[in-house]
């Protein structure tokens, strides 16, 4: 049996410890000494500065959108029974790069290109799932999955002609940025917003969580069992969607997060979603954490971590499937 | 229990059988034969409501089946599909806790009673050593019982079980035959499908020969399976041999 209590308390621990890590660390780096001093309320204005007003929002950001990436992930990874999908499947992040890349076009402020971006990924898988659920002569999650893909496919041309079209000089760069993911700008006020949007969508995963075990099996096994997966799937679909636009809407498009964090975690600690959720989301949070503070110091330039993310997720994808015996 | 009349059933723009009759009483055992591709499956699936019926009526209980909702269906309907799914890596005790999920509110985890059902199911059926396993390591065999285990933790009113015995060796599959005459000896209705005639005379007290979705004989195995229904049946010749200490079995006469 695996021991899950011991599990939460290694990965709670690390990330407590990586947090310290993270504000210490950086162009202006913090000794330990003046990091408790912030915590009892006697710092410096200067360094109390640059942990709540450069690094808090950074540090906090990176530990919501690893958490929700993550949760979303696992939510995803159960209902299409298959442990290597992201929670891009559908075509949120897609969605929500249109939703950006149109608003950088139309030169409006960070908060609209927020705003654009959380509704085009809402409205990229509402979609996705309306054309889906019409294909009914076909297995319902295979044709959610395709129609997933084709969608994508569209989308992401509309998002290379709006770059065609693009000023190469000012929107150019901008949309290219948003496209790579960072966590460099994320205002408190867009952080608070984000976290309340993903909290929003958590709540129904968590309080069904026993029922998204059942989800997991194959459709007519899951409905002779008194469940009905339709409209299961759809509220989970909805839930994950939420948490997913609200992560990328603050921080552009950060892969990996949400397909390797969830299947690491379901090879520690089993596919039970009441226990995999907590722990995939505190391992996402860890990652993220880890990715973003080596974006920010490895080199004076920043690496996007979404490159970064891509670095570490391919061999480790790739290394995955060769082990992969079919027992997640 | 269940009335089946004038049953039409298959796939949106193909029908797989029609015309089929039957009712099954408390504690009765029926047994479906027929060939591959015969319609038992489909049969099944649309008696648990999962494949629309095209004509004809289901009543479980004397209640029309599309009246039911799922949750209903799944308290008096247990289901032991023919397993060949990927699953997740679930342990076998998590895998037949879910036979519980009908009885518990949308946001209720099992509790302890449930427990106590499921380890129950695992113990009647003598696999209550396997409980820690994950369900993706044990064998095929085992894992057939452990989708029975998780039926009978539905604690439902009838059984439906598609080739319970597929799989399984000599041992186990008698003891799945005894497991469901112990449990119509304990009142539940038990529908089952097999490719052994001789099963239907082991334990039930009706079958069902199912040929092209048409039901081609229903009554006492004694009295349907002979040799002209199983070569009409199966296109092979039988010989039907009626044993001296009571009972039948069946010898198929090899053509070379």
């Amino acid at each position: 049996m695996r021991r899950p209590a011991l599990l939460y308390l290694i990965a709670a621990a690390a990330l407590l410890g990586l947090t310290a890590l993270a504000f210490a660390v950086g162009r202006y780096p913090i000794s330990p000494a003046d990091l408790w001093g912030v915590l009892s309320g006697d710092a410096p204005a200067r360094i109390q500065s640059v942990v709540f007003q450069v690094r808090g929002p950074r540090v906090m950001s990176a530990i919501v959108v690893g958490a929700a990436l993550a949760a979303a992930g696992s939510a995803y990874q159960g209902m299409f029974r298959n442990p290597l999908v992201s929670p891009d499947i559908l075509g949120v992040s897609t969605g929500a790069a249109l939703g950006a890349a149109l608003a950088i076009f139309f030169s409006v402020n960070t908060f609209v290109v927020q705003l654009c971006a959380f509704a085009g990924g809402l409205a990229a898988v509402g979609m996705v799932y309306w054309i889906g659920s019409r294909l009914r002569r076909h297995d319902p999650l295979l044709a959610l999955v395709l129609t997933g893909v084709v969608i994508g496919t569209l989308l992401g041309s509309a998002i290379a002609l709006l770059k065609y079209l693009a000023d190469p000089y000012n929107q150019l760069p901008a949309i290219t940025y948003w496209l790579l993911g960072s966590l460099a700008s994320v205002a408190p006020h867009d952080l608070m917003a984000a976290a309340a949007l993903t909290l929003l969508g958590l709540a129904p995963m968590l309080l069904l969580r026993w029922r998204i075990n059942v989800l997991a099996l194959p459709d007519d096994e899951a409905r002779s069992l008194g469940v009905d997966t339709a409209r299961l799937r759809t509220l989970v679909i909805a839930a994950a969607t939420l948490v997913t636009a609200a992560a990328v809407a603050i921080s552009g498009i950060i892969g990996w997060v949400g397909l390797l964090i969830p299947h690491a975690a379901r090879l520690l600690i089993g596919p039970d979603f009441g226990r995999l959720l907590p722990l995939a989301m505190l391992l996402g949070a860890v990652f993220l954490l880890a990715v973003d503070t080596l974006s920010r110091t490895l080199s004076s330039v920043e690496v996007p971590p979404g490159v970064l993310t891509a670095l570490i997720g391919t061999p480790f994808f790739l290394w995955l499937f060769a082990l992969a015996r079919r027992s997640w | 229990m269940l009335h089946v009349r004038g049953l039409a059933f298959g796939f949106p723009g193909r029908t797989v059988g029609r015309d089929v009759s039957f009712g099954l009483a408390a504690g009765e055992v029926m047994c479906v034969l027929g060939p591959n591709g015969g319609g038992k499956t489909t049969l099944f699936r649309t008696l648990l409501g999962l494949l629309p019926r095209q004509a004809g009526s289901i009543d479980l209980n004397g209640e029309a089946l599309e009246s039911l909702s799922r949750a209903r269906i799944a308290r008096l309907v247990g289901y032991v599909p023919q397993g060949h799914a990927d699953y997740f890596a679930y342990s076998v005790l998590e895998f037949v806790l879910m036979g519980r999920t009908s009885h518990l509110d949308a946001y209720s985890m099992p509790g302890r009673q449930d427990r106590a059902v499921a380890e129950r199911a695992l113990e009647s059926l003598n696999i209550s050593h396997l409980a820690a396993r994950p369900v993706t390591e044990i064998s095929g065999g085992e894992r057939q019982l452990a989708l029975v285990a998780r039926a009978l933790a539905q604690e439902p009113s009838l059984l439906v079980l598609d080739e319970p015995t597929a799989g399984l060796d000599y041992g186990n599959q008698v003891r799945v035959l005894e497991r469901m005459l112990r449990l119509a000896g304990s009142g539940i209705a038990v529908l089952f499908s097999s490719h052994d005639p001789d099963h239907a005379f082991l334990c039930a007290q009706r079958a069902l020969l199912l040929a092209e979705g048409r039901s081609l004989a229903l009554g006492p195995p004694a009295e349907v399976i002979n040799a002209d229904t199983l070569e009409r049946l199966y296109g092979v010749s039988v010989r039907v041999l009626a044993l001296e200490e009571g009972g039948h079995t069946c010898l198929p006469a090899l053509r070379l």
